[in-house]
């Protein structure tokens, strides 16, 4: 129970971290509903171009959204490693395009830093923090932030 | 849940179903039908919310459904006569108690003053001949008869006499069949009789048929029950309790001197009859009870009905669903696989399929439910409005058993409110102009509901002055919805209320001015997959009709391809598919062309363009047209690369997970386990038209 308690204490955090490009990010594992391989998708008209289209979730209507469109990077090129992640955002299911999955980490609240202001506005709106592991730097993804337009329209 | 809880919520809703039989049941009285059996349903709604208020000690409920109660009782016996008034009287009188049923069960409180306003009310009626704060002393002094209507005037010399609970009790008890159904037994009844003093039962066993013509499994008995003890009434009546909708019961005071009726002679707590010391009969209305009881054992015996979570059907409609989507997938994998036609796998498909269907249609069917349910709602907004607003108005509705799937039918209520707001507040003139007009002071508004070409069409029609044009555009040109020289035709004119912004009421009323206007109404209609529209005639009135699909969760559509797109196109929007020859498509200004159907002209729509899918336009004679009509009654020729065929789809929401997306009604997820985008028409014309005038702004715009 100790070393369980070390691990999911009051300040640590478990995340599933992803690469885009060459760059890693991560988001809690806690808004993590599966991940998914890559399957086609069906375009929507009159969206735009970060939302690549929707897939068949178990029956449901899953929109899927390149992450890499949405931070203003390159799209993401799907091939056979790209995988989606079905994350919840509040109480909607979305799914992200990303190129892999490459890890599962466990950190401190501490360790996280804001990112600098030098950062252009995007970056800052959508990275909580900045965190490195194994000399890696990793963004942590803001889910609540990257979907201002869904949001706006449901209000 | 905790099980008291779980009780208490099945009263709750029978108390919205005892509310709403009361309701129309007054309605049925006010428009004439006096009977016997229509006023005996309407006491009985009453008693048997006061009885469930009661066990569960709502006591300003169960007071005030005890005035209520009373009133019907003496209009039930003939004594008091049902005048239109009262039965004003006795609707407000539903409205407060439904107030005191909703304050109940969410924790909220009662409009105190209505409700005191109403108590006095229904006294005033039940006692003309007494003021109410007299009235009022006097029943508190005589015991808490819950059932009693003072018939026998009585002097306050008799009460002091008389003490109230001393005395001694007939109890007359008849089980009904029903009573040993439910597991209830008249020994255990009699003893717990016998607990509150000495009895002395007598059988009657002179019902008792020829054992030959004896059913067993009936009720023939009947006991008769001398209790000698300084109880009150309500203490006898509360052994019976739990069975006193399954018998027949008696209680009252004993006569002066008792006699035994009958000589099987059972003395169940061994002792001998007593003799009664004298009771002078101070009020006995306990018998009139009797017929209420058998009538109701007898309206559970006829409904067989069974009570099933919602939740369970909407599983089993997901479920049926998938299976649905299951056996497309199966279909096509035969297909794919080559086997003929006529193969035994290929017709055995075809029978899982009608039999899907069947199963899909029975379910649905399961979940279907009247509009009764809402339009029940309407009779007391339209007393409420016609109060705000110091018009007369009379209802009158019009297919309530007309049946829509539950997901349709609970969003219908929002739509319905505001369109019949509207119909009193702007539709209907002031009495005086009504008059003036030469018409009956009292506006009629007419709500009706009716299936039409597989939808449901509501129609909400007011008798009033119409719209009034001029008003209508002068405040479109003043809120600069439209252009100041613009030339509209008087249906266009008319369909301007429809626009954000619009509010033709020249002060806002609290009623529909809330800032909340028929653009509202109209989006939240077209979010269900339906239209609204109006037709109006100056001086006659105006009529909204709304229509909207059966149900949202299944659709039978036409799958076609666009530019490499699966489409599904809603067959009740089709009027025809064709390919059309190219003298038919002529060309009209620089991007549009126009399609002659049978000599009638038709826009032509390009689907992959319009939604983005493609630049250039697909020629209407390289694909398949589809002839389509809009709710509106407009046509258009949308082209199309290809036809697939025709299924019945699963409609799954886009907006769960993702939003509203134009000219999309909503998803589907085709055989191949893809998803596939259900065409909005209405949606598309829509975009059609405003692509059009966009193109022809800006040689305006540089000309201003």
């Amino acid at each position: 129970m100790t070393e369980l308690t070390s691990i999911v204490g009051a300040n640590r955090r478990e995340l599933i971290s992803f690469c885009i490009g060459e760059q890693e990010f991560c988001v809690d594992i806690m808004a993590v509903r599966e991940i998914r391989g890559w399957t086609p998708f069906t375009p929507l008209p009159q969206t735009p171009g970060y939302i690549r289209g929707v897939i068949n979730l178990r029956g449901a209507v899953l929109p899927v959204m390149d992450l890499a469109a949405r931070m203003g990077l390159p799209p993401v090129q799907p091939s056979a490693r790209s995988v989606i992640i079905v994350v919840t955002v509040s109480e909607r299911l979305i799914g992200l395009l990303v190129d892999a999955v490459s890890d599962i980490l466990s950190i401190t609240d501490e360790s996280i830093q804001p990112p600098p202001d030098v950062a252009c506005d995007r970056v800052r709106s959508f990275v909580r923090g900045l965190f490195t592991i194994e000399g890696r730097m990793i963004s942590q993804i803001a889910l609540d932030r990257i979907l201002p337009e869904i949001e706006q329209i449901a209000a | 849940m905790d099980p008291m809880e779980s009780i208490k919520a099945t009263f709750f809703q029978e108390c919205e179903e005892l509310l709403a039989d009361l309701e129309s049941g007054l309605l049925a009285m006010q428009a004439g039908a006096g009977d016997a059996d229509t006023i005996n349903a309407v006491f009985r709604a009453v008693h048997s919310v006061k009885g469930g208020g009661g066990a569960f000690g709502m006591d300003a409920l169960v007071q005030f459904a005890h005035v209520f109660e009373t009133l019907l009782d003496g209009v039930r016996s003939g004594g008091i006569s049902a005048t239109p008034e009262l039965i004003e009287t006795l609707l407000r009188a539903a409205d407060v108690l439904s107030d005191h049923v909703a304050a109940a069960r969410d924790g909220g409180s009662v409009d105190e003053a209505r409700a005191e306003e109403s108590i006095r009310e229904l006294e005033h009626a039940t006692h003309p001949e007494e003021s109410a704060v007299t009235a009022a002393p006097a029943l508190v002094v005589a015991e808490p008869d819950e059932f009693g209507f003072t018939v026998t005037p009585f002097s306050p010399e008799t009460l002091l006499d008389e003490a109230p609970k001393a005395g001694a009790w007939v109890v007359t008890f008849k089980p009904a069949s029903d009573l040993y159904r439910k597991g209830n037994e008249t020994l255990l009844l009699l003893r717990e009789l016998a607990r509150l003093g000495p009895t002395t039962v007598w059988l009657d066993g002179a019902a008792l048929p020829d054992l030959a013509t004896l059913d067993p499994e009936s009720a023939h008995l009947k006991w008769e029950v001398h209790l000698a003890a300084e109880v009150d009434e309500r203490t006898v009546r509360d052994v019976f309790e739990f069975v006193e909708d399954d018998c027949d019961l008696q209680v009252r005071r004993a006569e002066l001197s008792v006699s035994a009726p009958q000589p099987n002679v059972v003395s169940l707590a061994a002792e001998k009859p007593v003799e009664v010391p004298s009771a002078p009969e101070v009020r006995d209305a306990a018998p009139k009870v009797e017929p209420v009881k058998a009538e109701g054992a007898a309206a559970t015996v006829t409904h067989a009905t069974i009570r099933v979570d919602p939740e369970r059907i909407d599983r089993l409609i997901d479920l049926v669903g998938e299976l649905v989507i299951n056996q497309a997938m199966l279909a096509q994998r035969v297909i794919e696989s080559g086997l003929p036609a006529s193969s035994t796998v290929a017709t055995g498909l075809e029978d899982l399929e009608s039999l899907t269907r069947q199963i899909q249609d029975s379910v649905m069917a399961i979940r279907a439910q009247p509009v009764k349910s809402v339009f029940q709602r309407m009779p007391r907004l339209v007393r409420e409005v016609a109060a705000q607003t110091g018009k007369s108005v009379r209802l009158v509705t019009e297919g309530e058993s007309t049946e829509v799937d539950k997901t349709v039918v609970e969003r219908l209520g929002d739509p319905i409110t505001h369109m019949i707001r509207n119909a009193i507040d702007h539709g209907l003139e002031s009495p005086e102009d009504r008059v003036a007009a030469g018409k009956p002071r009292e506006g009629v508004v007419r709500l009706a509901a009716l299936h039409r070409g597989g939808r449901i069409v509501i129609e909400v029609q007011d008798d009033g002055g119409g719209i009034n044009r001029k008003r209508v555009l002068a405040i479109a040109i003043e809120k600069g919805l439209i252009a100041a020289d613009a030339q509209l035709s008087d249906e266009e004119t008319d369909n301007l209320i429809f626009l954000p912004g619009f509010s033709t009421a020249s002060a806002v009323s609290d009623i529909s001015g809330r800032g909340v206007g028929m653009d509202v109404v109209r989006r939240s209609v077209q979010a269900l997959g339906g239209r609204i529209s109006i037709a109006s005639r100056p001086g006659k009135g105006s009529t909204f009709t709304l229509s909207l699909p059966l149900t949202l969760a299944v659709l039978d559509g036409m799958v076609v391809d666009v530019a490499g797109h699966t489409l599904v196109v809603p067959l009740t929007a089709i009027v025809e598919s064709l390919r059309p020859k190219p003298v038919d498509v002529r060309r009209l200004g620089p991007q549009g062309a126009v399609l002659s159907v049978r000599d009638t002209f038709v826009p032509v729509i390009d689907v992959a363009s319009i939604l983005g899918f493609r630049e250039e336009p697909l020629s209407p004679c390289d694909g398949v047209v589809i002839l389509v009509e809009s709710e509106d009654g407009g046509r258009a020729a949308l082209t199309a690369d290809s036809i697939h065929g025709q299924r019945q789809v699963v409609i799954k929401s886009l907006e769960a997970n993702y939003r509203q997306v134009d000219g999309i009604a909503a998803a589907t997820i085709l055989g191949d386990g893809r998803v596939a985008l259900i065409l909005d028409v209405d949606a598309v014309i829509g975009m059609r038209r405003r692509d059009a005038s966009r193109d022809y702004q800006p040689p305006l715009a540089i000309a201003g």
